[in-house]
């Protein structure tokens, strides 16, 4: 889903609020939250790829004026009530108040079905596909072109993982996009290498 | 009598909420409370960036482990006895050198080896990070203090599948004939993200 989630490259925001030695946590709530969510994967209640998703699931303005681990709250809240563990009904009563959920799933996908296989130095492009669920491409690379610089061992497909659908593992690709192909003219000189999955890409002959 | 069902509550406080799956957890037999204890000694003592100073340090004083870390991530921090989740299937080591610089972020959420070079600190997981750093790397780590001269290359890693990557950063020159411990106390959380050079 093209999400508030999906970050890279949008403009507007300001200087990183960076500091030596900066702490992950900041409130003793937010390690228990942390806690609770890796005691759900712990016990298959949930997979990454459907904690991630439902994090981007939330409503957008939600999205952005939470802290993160109100966003992993958030997940973990929702899947547990999607999941059957708990009602909302209960969270509310228990927690005196209003207990914000993210929005409902949309259907998932399979992998492609004739994917390709590359090698290092191979030129690939990424697929322009618009898809409602959850998705590991982000839009910045949607239709771009790069080189591949390595290959992952196989993962499960997160477009299928977060929505319980069936597929093979995949592989990742490491390709290496350069800013100027990203966003001409309007970006500092680098290159960007992303993560993408075999059935984001396709070759460019 | 109005209908409540449209009234709206106040939302209830990230505490209460907290509170409130942990309970429901407890209730139904979960144990959350063990587990949070097991979580914080995990957090605090076993997921800390000690863990990737140690294998810096290693591939900067033997060159046989240095080729090993960079062909296979995962299997040479095995070696030091250092594990990564079951999920993290693979662990890409990224060489600083005199010419190239590397720096990696999750523009999509928050994904790091945690368990190697320690839990994402605060801004990493923040959104102008997130946004910004793939598309002004220049300028965002000039703002975070470390200025790099145009002819530097710079190669951001975004993390947006299962794949962990880390920074190898460039030995300092003034180190030569260090220990490995001495040379590990060098190495900084920051440095194997990548917006420092040591």
């Amino acid at each position: 889903m093209d999400g508030m989630h999906d970050l890279g490259g949008k403009q507007g925001f300001g200087r990183v609020r960076y500091s030596l030695k900066a702490q992950t946590f900041h409130e003793p709530w937010e390690k228990r939250v942390n806690a609770l969510y890796s005691l759900a994967v712990k016990l298959g209640i949930f997979n990454m790829d459907e904690y991630r998703h439902a994090i981007e699931r939330m409503e957008p303005r939600h999205y952005l004026s939470a802290s993160y681990y109100e966003r992993s709250l958030t997940s973990l809240a929702t899947l547990c009530v999607e999941k059957g563990i708990i009602t909302h009904e209960e969270l509310e009563r228990r927690a005196h108040g209003a207990f914000p959920l993210s929005t409902p799933s949309a259907p998932g996908r399979a992998n492609v079905a004739a994917r390709q296989h590359f090698k290092p130095g191979d030129k690939v492009k990424v697929k322009t596909d618009h898809v409602p669920g959850h998705v590991r491409m982000p839009g910045y690379i949607r239709g771009k072109t790069g080189v591949v610089v390595s290959e992952s061992p196989a993962y499960p497909f997160p477009d299928a993982h977060a929505h319980g659908v069936p597929a093979d593992d995949e592989p990742t690709y490491d390709v290496r996009f350069s800013t100027e192909e990203l966003w001409p003219n309007s970006a500092d000189p680098a290159f960007v290498h992303v993560g993408v999955f075999q059935s984001y890409l396709e070759r460019v002959t | 009598m109005p209908d409540q069902s449209h009234v709206h509550q106040t939302v209830a406080s990230v505490e209460q909420r907290v509170d409130a799956i942990q309970a429901a957890f407890d209730e139904r037999g979960m144990k959350p409370g063990e587990f949070i204890e097991e979580f914080r000694h995990l957090a605090e003592e076993q997921w800390v960036p000690e863990n990737g100073a140690r294998v810096v340090a290693k591939a900067w004083t033997d060159p046989a482990f240095r080729q090993r870390l960079l062909a296979n991530g995962r299997e040479a921090v095995a070696e030091l006895g250092l594990s990564m989740p079951a999920h993290h299937r693979h662990l890409v080591v990224l060489e600083n050198t005199p010419t190239v610089h590397n720096v990696i972020c999750c523009t999509l959420c928050s994904c790091t080896a945690f368990s190697i070079i320690g839990l994402p600190p605060d801004w990493y997981k923040d959104l102008e990070y997130r946004a910004r750093v793939v598309r002004q790397s220049r300028t965002v780590l000039k703002e975070m203090g470390l200025d790099l001269p145009p002819e530097m290359e710079v190669r951001v890693w975004d993390t947006t599948a299962d794949t962990r990557y880390m920074v190898l950063p460039l030995r300092p020159v003034e180190t030569a004939g260090w220990s490995e411990e001495k040379l590990a106390k060098l190495v900084t959380k920051d440095s194997m993200i990548g917006v420092a050079r040591l």
